[in-house]
């Protein structure tokens, strides 16, 4: 088992930086996920940690070990890929073998290890087909399983579950803990899904534009975002995140739309600082259908316009227009609503989030 | 009474028949029947000699016969290897150029443009004993001080046939091999590297059983090619020197239009295209297990 780290990694096309220099330790055993959206170059770092792509500048090191110039093959890792990338002119048996075919282990020892791998993931039945004859899942679950056979030190993700439907990819989910609670071994993961993101991993590191804007366990990355983007990328529905103004002791949005100052952020605010509130849905809520978390004297209400409702059964996701702009709402024990009807909100402040407008960091600190 | 009508079925596939009746069945067997006579051209009344199999039996019996088949056989097993090989690396290494890619692929069909009558022409003088481009290449760099017989001493003579066929051909392959490459989906392969695989072991497990029924196709085209093999031989050798390099084809048109035996030639045709078969049906049965393997949806 090992440790990963990166030191001031850089990946660079041509001229066109696309990893700026990121720096990152991976725990023993730890189960990180990259997260970001598309391009934001978190596909690229876990292929250079694979060894599939070179670096541009910056060091990997796995176990102690800078592995710069070695071959994926030397670097002790195994990859699953969002394609399954399984070799299709193998049976299930061969395909989970081949590595160690490829290390001439003996016969016996190969088909001891891909008995246990099929065992662990469920594929004994199948082990005799090709891959064109299992369904998506199945396959997915043989590229786990070529992965685990090789025993490595490091197991790379690279959005395993992106091309599996709804249903399966939340199953899929929950066998993917199973499983690195059994094999119990260092994991990065790359997702594009933050869900995916926040229920697996130990920690979560969010990239945008090739920089990591936040490191920190689910809790962390969900309670105290470090940024605007954070704060938007994390939770769905997504924050509330509105530009205001400091205004006598306020937050003004203009037009004569005020909340009050949250309690957390007096003194660390100026007088006409331009901020960004973020306000999560969970802590805005139809005035007797939601729960705050602060003290009474932190929640504020307002009698608001309904403009849309999106009914879940056990929860309805009320928007409400406030500050020329729709606000998404989190109703439990819900009760019919229709567009139009005013009702009282209650914002809990105690929760809320302030950024610089500018900067887009958190006021909190 | 009214006259009987043909149903509409049979009157819009007649015009069909009688076409397919008139240019390949007829023919066919007429040729058939004529390879069972000992009609020459030149005695139009022995097309009515009707002589059972003595054509064939004289064709088993004939050394020339079966030197010429032994050499269409080694011609092809020699071109279609070496093509294969050369047509193999020449589409890896165009794979791998980042830039110029189209161009370099237009520039790889160059000889397939080229009629082979040109390119035995080409190829006889190229390797002209006097004036030879490769002898003197040879003479120039001091690798022999003698003038190579290239076409005129039996061995010779075939492997520069065989240089000519590799040459205008081997861009079927490269082409067919290239089209396998670039539509492999990459992931494979950078699944082998992540798995230990060393570049040559990539190659061997990943990429060549993916490439391989692309290979196959090349195969059967070529196969039929060479095994009509006929007007670069005509050209650079003429079946020569003293019948060192006859091939089937070439020893055919001799005995049909040379001799004007259209009889004996036709039955040595007959038994010429059974070679064909046997290939065609070989490389087919290889294809078809080679796509089960990959799992290929076309």
């Amino acid at each position: 088992m090992a440790t990963v780290s990166l030191k001031k990694l850089t990946k660079r096309y041509g001229n066109l930086e696309i990893v700026h220099g990121i720096d990152l330790d991976v725990a023993d055993r730890e189960f990180i996920a990259l997260v970001g959206p598309s391009g934001c170059g978190k596909s690229t770092t876990l292929r250079m940690i694979a060894g599939l792509e070179e670096i541009s500048g910056g060091a990997i090191e796995i176990g102690g070990k800078v592995v710069n110039d070695l071959p994926p093959r030397s670097r002790n890792i195994s990859m699953v890929f969002q394609s399954y990338a399984l070799y299709p002119h193998m049976t299930v048996r061969e395909n989970m073998g081949f590595s160690l075919k490829i290390a001439s282990r003996p016969q016996p020892e190969i088909d001891r290890r891909v008995a246990e791998a099929s065992a662990i993931l469920g594929l004994d039945q199948l082990l005799d087909r090709r891959p064109s004859q299992l369904s998506g899942g199945q396959r997915q679950r043989v590229a786990m399983g070529r992965a685990i056979v090789r025993d490595p030190e490091v197991f790379l993700f690279d959005e395993p579950l992106s091309n599996l439907d709804a249903k399966l990819r939340t199953q899929m989910r929950t066998e993917i803990k199973k499983l690195h609670a059994k094999v119990n071994s260092t994991v990065i993961y790359v997702t594009h899904d933050q869900v995916e993101a926040m229920t697996l991993s130990d920690r979560i590191v969010i990239m945008r534009d090739g920089y990591i804007e936040q490191v920190g366990t689910p809790d962390e990355v969900f309670r105290r975002p470090a940024t605007r983007f954070v704060a938007g990328f994390i939770g769905s529905p997504p924050m509330n995140l509105v530009e205001a103004e400091i205004r006598d002791g306020k937050v003004d949005f203009g037009k004569g739309e005020t909340l009050p100052l949250p309690r957390q952020f007096k003194g660390k605010v100026s007088v006409g600082q331009k901020v960004v509130l973020g306000l999560r849905p969970d802590d805005l809520y139809p005035s007797g259908h939601g729960i705050h978390s602060g003290e009474e004297e932190d929640v504020h209400q307002i009698e608001l316009p309904v403009s849309v409702t999106e009914p879940l059964g056990n929860e309805t996701l009320v928007f409400t227009e406030f500050t020329g702009r729709d606000w998404v709402s989190r109703m439990l024990n819900p009760r019919p609503l229709k567009a139009g009807d005013r009702i009282k909100m209650s914002f809990d402040l105690s929760q809320a989030h302030l950024f610089d407008a500018a900067s887009g960091n958190t006021l909190r600190s | 009474m009214r006259p009987r009508r043909l149903s509409a079925p049979v009157l819009l596939l007649l015009p069909a028949f009688i076409v397919l009746a008139a240019v390949v069945l007829v023919p066919l067997l007429l040729s058939l029947y004529s390879s069972f006579t000992p009609f020459r051209l030149t005695r139009p009344a022995t097309f009515f000699t009707f002589i059972w199999f003595d054509n064939y039996i004289s064709i088993f019996a004939s050394r020339d016969f079966w030197w010429a088949f032994g050499r269409t056989v080694l011609l092809l097993t020699v071109a279609l290897n070496l093509e294969m090989l050369l047509g193999l690396g020449l589409a890896m290494l165009v794979e791998k150029a980042s830039r110029g890619q189209r161009l370099l692929r237009t520039l790889m069909m160059f000889p397939m443009m080229f009629s082979p009558i040109l390119v035995g022409f080409q190829f006889k003088f190229m390797f002209n004993d006097n004036v030879g481009v490769v002898n003197n290449a040879l003479q120039s760099l001091g690798l022999s001080n003698s003038a190579i017989p290239w076409l005129i001493d039996g061995g010779l003579a075939f492997f520069a046939i065989s240089a000519a066929e590799i040459w205008s051909s081997t861009s079927v392959f490269a082409i067919l091999i290239l089209a396998g490459l670039l539509a492999m989906p990459k992931e494979p392969i950078e699944a082998a590297r992540v798995d230990g695989c060393t570049p040559w072991q990539t190659f061997r497990y990943v990429t060549w059983p993916f490439v391989m029924p692309f290979a196959y196709i090349a195969m059967t085209i070529r196969s039929l090619d060479v095994a009509r093999a006929y007007d670069i031989v005509k050209i650079m050798t003429d079946g020569g020197p003293a019948g060192r390099t006859e091939l089937l084809w070439t020893l055919i048109s001799r005995t049909a239009y040379g001799d004007a035996r259209m009889g004996l030639a036709n039955a040595m045709a007959y038994v010429s295209i059974i070679l064909s078969i046997v290939f065609t049906v070989y490389f087919f049965r290889k294809l078809a297990a080679a796509r089960v393997q990959i799992g290929a949806e076309w």
